[in-house]
């Protein structure tokens, strides 16, 4: 068992019950340093409960999750709603129980392009431009580990592709761990190293490609979700350029 | 310049004080949609003064182990999940309000106006209950102070601020804590009827021109503390009701600052 000592998160058989309904069954994940999980599943699969039960926020019913100690956690959640009762710029967010010095939160708002906006309250921005601010947040608090929930899920598609290639090349640039749920496996392909599949319990898991191609992958999503997958990886063999877009007319 | 009875003093020193200590509260009632929370809670103290008297614990230890009790029960209902928070909150309020007027007019205590504690009787307020208010007060700031960061992240995003290591029910207990204090110690000045408005009022008119929320919170404590000094001026010289005076200062100072503060942020 050696891969566990080294997991920086590990859920070892977890199972989640809640109103006598069964959630997640006999989950086992491990998150190791450097790598780059995406978890997929329709919804009310227990992906986001994964997620909460692999950060400690959730009652484990059976089973165990590990954390490394001292494990630093960044979360990027779904969505966040500004609300305009409260007056927070986006500097002033991005400090609130953290103590970062000027020039780190300058660069962590270059990196995340968010540096027109650090004045700004947070209720008048876009929500691609909330998502980059949430990322900038997480950056900050130097995680070993960066959970996100799908983050681009209300982002329209533009929003959604710059906010992945915005991630990946953070995860390449800065050498992160991702943990992500997300329904658009397509646009993560390419810097994904594993996918995994749940439907309370986890149906399937490996590389993109080989998930993709899974007879249980295929009775989840359908033959043409596994075909359009097959397609993007395809391309994403053949084009690393910057700028290409995706899909030939 | 003439110079202030005692009484004046004090009423103007409970007055203030409430109010600093109302600004903060308020803000939170206002970011958290706690409003109606803060109005039940209030509704709840006429029971907490009846047992108060009758247990001769003291009308304010009466009125916050009754709010608090109070303050439990909605958070156990809340748990259950099958009723909507106002709905809750509408059974327990005025369910409390009702136990409250009878268990006062069982209790037919002599010298209890029933007035003073509905819309508050800030000249009445003696020495003692300027301690209470004294200590209350530092209490909730010196609380606030210390949760401040956690309660604005939790305010903003409550499953982010519990990944990032807040402990996010006890934080709502402790809010919860405070506005019980709070909610008895402004029952003198300005009564329970009106005391949703103390903590709401000077908070969204300070809304108007603040830019961060520390700001907010010192801007309605002093909008809170200008309402005080005026409905107390309006009260002395056209001997109207202290309580209502206040609180009717305090919207004309909402009503006549809105417009300005629009002004103000249209122009950037």
């Amino acid at each position: 068992m050696s891969s566990s000592e080294t997991a920086l998160i590990a859920a070892d058989r977890l199972s989640i019950t809640r109103q006598g309904r069964s959630i997640l069954q006999d989950v086992s994940l491990e998150v190791g340093a450097g790598d780059f999980i995406t978890i997929v599943g329709p919804n009310g699969a227990g992906k986001t409960m994964l997620l909460k039960a692999m950060m400690g926020l959730e009652r484990i019913d059976s089973g165990a999750v590990t954390r490394r100690p001292g494990l630093r956690i960044g979360y990027v959640p779904q969505r966040l709603v500004a609300d305009a009762t409260i007056p927070l710029s986006v500097r002033h967010f991005l400090q609130l129980r953290t103590r970062v010095s000027a020039p780190t939160l300058e660069r962590a708002a270059e990196e995340t392009g968010i540096t027109a906006h650090l004045d700004c309250p947070l209720h008048v921005l876009s929500g691609g431009e909330l998502q980059r601010v949430l990322l900038a947040r997480a950056l900050l608090g130097r995680p070993d580990v960066l959970i996100l929930d799908e983050p681009a899920q209300n982002l329209d598609v533009g929003g959604q592709l710059g906010f992945y290639k915005l991630l990946e090349r953070l995860y390449r640039e800065h050498g992160l761990t991702i943990l992500m749920v997300s329904h658009d496996l397509h646009l993560v392909m390419a810097s994904t190293k594993k996918v995994v599949c749940l439907f309370h319990h986890i149906c399937c898991s490996g590389e993109p490609h080989v998930v993709t191609r899974d007879p249980e992958f295929i009775a989840l999503f359908g033959d043409d979700m596994a075909r359009l997958m097959a397609v993007y990886h395809h391309e994403h063999h053949h084009e690393h350029e910057e700028g290409h877009t995706h899909g030939h007319a | 310049m003439a110079t202030l009875d005692p009484f004046l003093w004090r009423a103007l020193l409970a007055g203030m004080m409430v109010a600093a200590i109302a600004a903060p509260l308020g803000c939170f009632a206002v970011w958290r949609r706690m409003a109606y929370f803060g109005d039940s809670l209030a509704h709840s103290a006429l029971l907490g003064v009846a047992l108060g008297i009758l247990s001769g614990m003291g009308v304010m230890p009466g009125v916050v182990a009754v709010c608090a009790l109070f303050a439990l029960l909605l958070l156990w209902l809340q748990q259950k999940k099958l009723l909507a928070t106002d709905t809750l909150l509408g059974i327990l309020a005025h369910s409390a309000l009702s136990l409250g007027m009878v268990a006062i007019s069982v209790l037919n205590a002599p010298g209890l106006d029933l007035q003073a504690y509905l819309f508050g009787d800030i000249l009445a307020v003696r020495t003692e209950e300027l301690r209470w208010i004294a200590g209350g007060g530092a209490l909730v700031l010196a609380v606030l102070l210390a949760h401040w960061p956690s309660l604005v992240l939790m305010t903003i995003h409550e499953d982010l601020a519990r990944a990032e290591g807040v402990r996010t029910l006890r934080c709502q207990c402790v809010l919860m804590f405070l506005m019980t204090v709070a909610v008895a110690v402004s029952l003198h000045v300005v009564g329970i009827l009106l005391m949703t408005s103390l903590l709401i009022i000077p908070a969204a008119t300070a809304r108007q021109f603040a830019r961060s929320p520390e700001a907010m919170a010192v801007g309605a404590a002093l909008i809170g503390i200008l309402a005080v000094a005026g409905g107390l001026y309006a009260s002395l010289t056209w001997d109207t009701p202290s309580g209502p005076s206040i609180v009717s200062s305090a919207a004309g100072m909402f009503f006549f600052l809105l417009p300005i503060g629009a002004a103000i942020r249209k122009r950037g």
